[in-house]
């Protein structure tokens, strides 16, 4: 069989990788039926229980399931081993790099970044240069996107540092093979994901210097895309969920309004944009937010996770350079390497780019969601086009890379059982010790051909399986 | 607790309750109006009953233009422009149950939001084929598996206490005006409490069967339904879940074991409540005029209403 992608669950020549070998059985040995229905469960069950999310740009708010694929991913824990190794490593250096930036700017002296390209950059927070935070961490919670090539190695695709989602997933996709397949849990020692929560709740309490901080998950509110998740989050780790109008400042601290009167916090767990959190300092269209919070802040008198301007270190015009601050802060060899990238504001790059748009991906240097990029391969000519006037009128916008041959995974589609393009997202955790369960959201396009994962563009999840092997 | 998290339990419980309540009043409006009738509007003045308790007649009659059975009861049962509507009572809880699905247990939230799965597919398919009692048993039995989920799996403190004071509040309320409309709807039979007419019988029956206290009263009084014995069971006695006493009784106590002393002003007037129907008798109340003692009592309701809204849910 001519396989041109690196499938998850057979090698080259068709046969099924050892660690997949249990589930490979029990798969054959099930009547598709009988997946069809456990699948049609799944959904009820997700329904019924309201896992969705909410789609942007749609008027009626509408709420969809992210389609779950009972097919899961799975990891030998010896390979594991080394992603987690690598993730560590990356927001490790990721992290000092963002204390650098807000302080001594080592790295730019070194001449390592170009500083145009750090401080003039929109992600950089002005306010919070000069500011010392509690152990030096600005991205207490991080997601990583990692992809395998055609030849299985593992590349990342970006980081994200400012407020990183689908953990829920992770875990709810987790409860729900566990109660459609137990028998597959007995017979396998997959390693568990069930605890993050509580890694999350200790995190946080640790990025206060205080002994039991009060910690509250702060939301935009019910219509965000991702309610869902911060509702989840906070009902497992038995915090506060607020909105922005919970809480006020007074005399530069933190209270929400309870109905026992003003109660003080500690540390906000934030799932809203820099942009958003304080209407007096950032944008002051913004009912989301708190006015004063930022005052609060720079006062130390509240822990912000993750911290104001993270979005400098996550900006895809910093991601060809973060091999270099590994190197640069840790003095170590990456362990996990980045997808080889043009940047479109140098000349040479960009004319390479130009000359060769229909075979890349091109991708906006501030764009998240799988919004405003151009996968050269699956673009009509007049896209391709379009995006060649966008991309001279303002190169530094955007950057490139060869379109990779994303690994697929077997998956349930409407024809049956067939390959489909996969990533994988772990999720960091920086406290006391920078850690993540052994496991993570692995997204599947389920569009046949498709390189995009993105829920917001009809991706699907699965289950992540580390398994002994 | 959040102030704002108290305010969407508080609401939910009570859109849930208005559900049930709603419900409860349809069925036997509709059932009555299948009962022959004195001639005096071809049962249209009882299905007018719901109109007028929840103070809807206009806004039916301007959009309707005049009382027809169907279209009332789908005005009551899925008419999402009436902000009256079985349905958007439904779909408020439903939406405050969103937003605190935090805190109450899974138990609760599935069977709220599975509740509103299956309205909007009854919503589509229209009730034509469901029957608008069945519906309304539904939705019964929809508010009994929920409070059930509530009594079996919330923890007892304070998200408890809220969902506890919004169902008592809108209780309180719903037993005053239905008893009320009853009443008024008597007109001159009403005047004398001890009318024995069969007419009088089935008012006072049905009003019972809405309140499920019908069973109740016949172990109590044993003897037929009549206006004194009716009030004096759904205002002033204790044993009765939807009297107006049950209902202040678990608001005095709910706000009394409430932490904090920003309260006061609420549990003061709960307390005040409670105690002078604990020391009223029904003669008292026959004495003042049903319907005067009653309106001073929603008002008075109201304000506790206001009260817990002042010192729990716009706070600090």
């Amino acid at each position: 069989m001519d396989r041109q992608f690196f499938d998850e669950m057979y090698d080259a020549n068709g046969v099924c990788r050892p660690h997949y070998r249990g589930f490979a059985n029990w798969l054959e040995n099930t009547p598709q039926e009988l997946l069809a229905q456990r699948r049609r469960e799944a959904d009820l069950l997700f329904h019924r229980a309201g896992i969705t999310f909410t789609l942007y740009g749609d008027a009626q708010g509408t709420e969809r399931l992210i389609p779950f694929d009972i097919i899961p991913r799975s990891i030998p824990a010896s390979e594991w081993r080394g992603i987690e190794a690598g993730c560590i490593q990356r927001v490790q250096a990721l992290n000092l790099f963002l204390a650098d930036i807000y302080h001594d700017q080592r790295i730019l002296k070194a001449g390592i970044i170009p500083p145009e390209q750090v401080l003039s950059n929109s992600g950089y927070q002005q306010v919070m240069h000069g500011l010392d935070l509690h152990r030096d961490i600005y991205a207490h919670i991080a997601g990583v996107d990692l992809v395998r090539d055609g030849d299985g190695t593992f590349y990342v695709l970006e980081d994200n540092l400012r407020t990183p989602s689908g953990v829920s997933y992770m875990l709810e996709d987790r409860k729900m093979m566990m109660r459609l397949f137990p028998e597959l849990f007995a017979a396998q020692r997959i390693a568990p994901v069930d605890h993050y929560p509580n890694l999350l709740l200790e995190t946080l309490k640790s990025s206060s210097p205080l002994d039991n901080p009060s910690v509250v998950v702060l939301t935009p509110g019910r219509y965000n895309s991702a309610y869902f998740e911060h509702a989840f989050l906070a009902r497992e780790m038995g915090v506060e969920l607020v909105e922005g109008a919970d809480l006020f400042v007074r005399d530069e601290r933190v209270f929400m309004r309870t109905t026992a009167g003003a109660k003080p916090v500690d540390v906000i767990y934030r799932r809203l944009d820099d942009a958003f959190l304080d209407p007096l300092a950032f944008n002051p269209e913004s009912v989301l937010g708190v006015p004063g919070l930022l005052s609060a802040y720079r006062s130390g008198n509240v822990v912000l996770a993750n911290a104001i301007g993270t979005g400098v270190a996550d900006d895809k015009s910093i991601y060809p350079y973060v091999t270099d601050m590994i190197r640069f802060y840790l003095g170590e060899e990456p362990i996990l390497q980045n997808v080889p990238t043009w940047q479109c504001r140098k000349p040479q790059d960009l004319s390479h780019v130009l000359a060769h748009l229909p075979e890349l991906v091109v991708k906006e240097t501030q764009g998240s969601g799988g919004y405003g990029m151009l996968v050269g391969p699956a673009a009509t000519k007049a896209e391709i086009e379009a995006f060649r006037e966008r991309l001279k009128a303002r190169p530094e916008a955007y950057i490139a890379q060869p379109t990779l041959s994303l690994s697929t995974c077997p998956t349930f589609v409407e024809s049956g059982i067939a390959p489909r393009h996969i990533d994988l997202r772990p999720f960091v955790l920086s406290g006391r010790e920078t850690r993540l369960v052994p496991g993570g959201l692995t997204r599947v396009a389920l569009r046949e051909g498709s390189l995009v994962v993105n829920s917001s563009q009809g991706g699907g999840t699965k289950d992540t399986w580390v398994v002994e092997d | 607790m959040l102030s704002r998290t108290a305010a969407d339990l508080y609401w939910m419980s009570r859109y849930l309750e208005r559900a049930e309540n709603l419900a409860r009043m349809l069925d036997v409006s509709y059932s009555l109006s299948l009962m022959p009738q004195d001639g005096r509007g071809n049962g249209l003045d009882e299905l007018a009953m719901p109109l007028l308790i929840t103070g809807t007649l206009e806004e039916y009659l301007q959009r309707h233009g005049e009382l027809h059975a169907e279209r009332m009861l789908n005005f009551f049962a899925l008419d999402a422009t009436n902000p009256a509507s079985l349905f958007n009572c439904l779909a408020g809880a439903r939406s405050n149950a969103h937003a605190v699905r935090g805190r109450i247990t899974a138990d609760m939230w599935e069977n709220i939001n599975a509740t509103w799965l299956a309205l909007l597919d009854l919503a589509e398919q229209g009730l034509s084929g469901y029957g608008i009692s069945r519906f309304c048993e539904w939705v019964k039995e929809r508010s009994h598996l929920f409070r059930g989920a509530t009594y079996g799996t919330l923890m007892r403190g304070d998200v408890y206490s809220f969902i506890r004071l919004g169902t008592f509040i809108e209780r309180a309320d719903n037993t005053l005006r239905l008893l009320d409309a009853r009443y008024e709807l008597l007109g001159a039979d009403s005047e004398d409490p001890n009318d024995r007419s069969a007419r009088a019988y089935y008012q006072w029956s049905a009003l019972l069967r809405a309140l499920t206290a019908f069973e109740a009263f016949a172990e109590i009084y044993r003897g037929s339904p009549r206006a004194g014995k009716v009030a004096e069971l759904l205002l002033l006695r204790a044993e009765v879940p939807r009297s107006l006493r049950a209902c202040l009784t678990e608001l005095q106590q709910t706000l009394a074991d409430l932490p904090g002393d920003n309260g006061r002003p609420a549990q003061r007037l709960a307390a005040e409540l409670e105690a002078r129907l604990r020391y009223t008798v029904i003669e008292e109340v026959l004495e003042t005029g049903m319907h005067a003692w009653i309106t001073e009592y929603i008002e008075q309701v109201q304000c506790l209403g206001d009260a817990i809204h002042k010192c729990y849910l716009e706070v600090a």
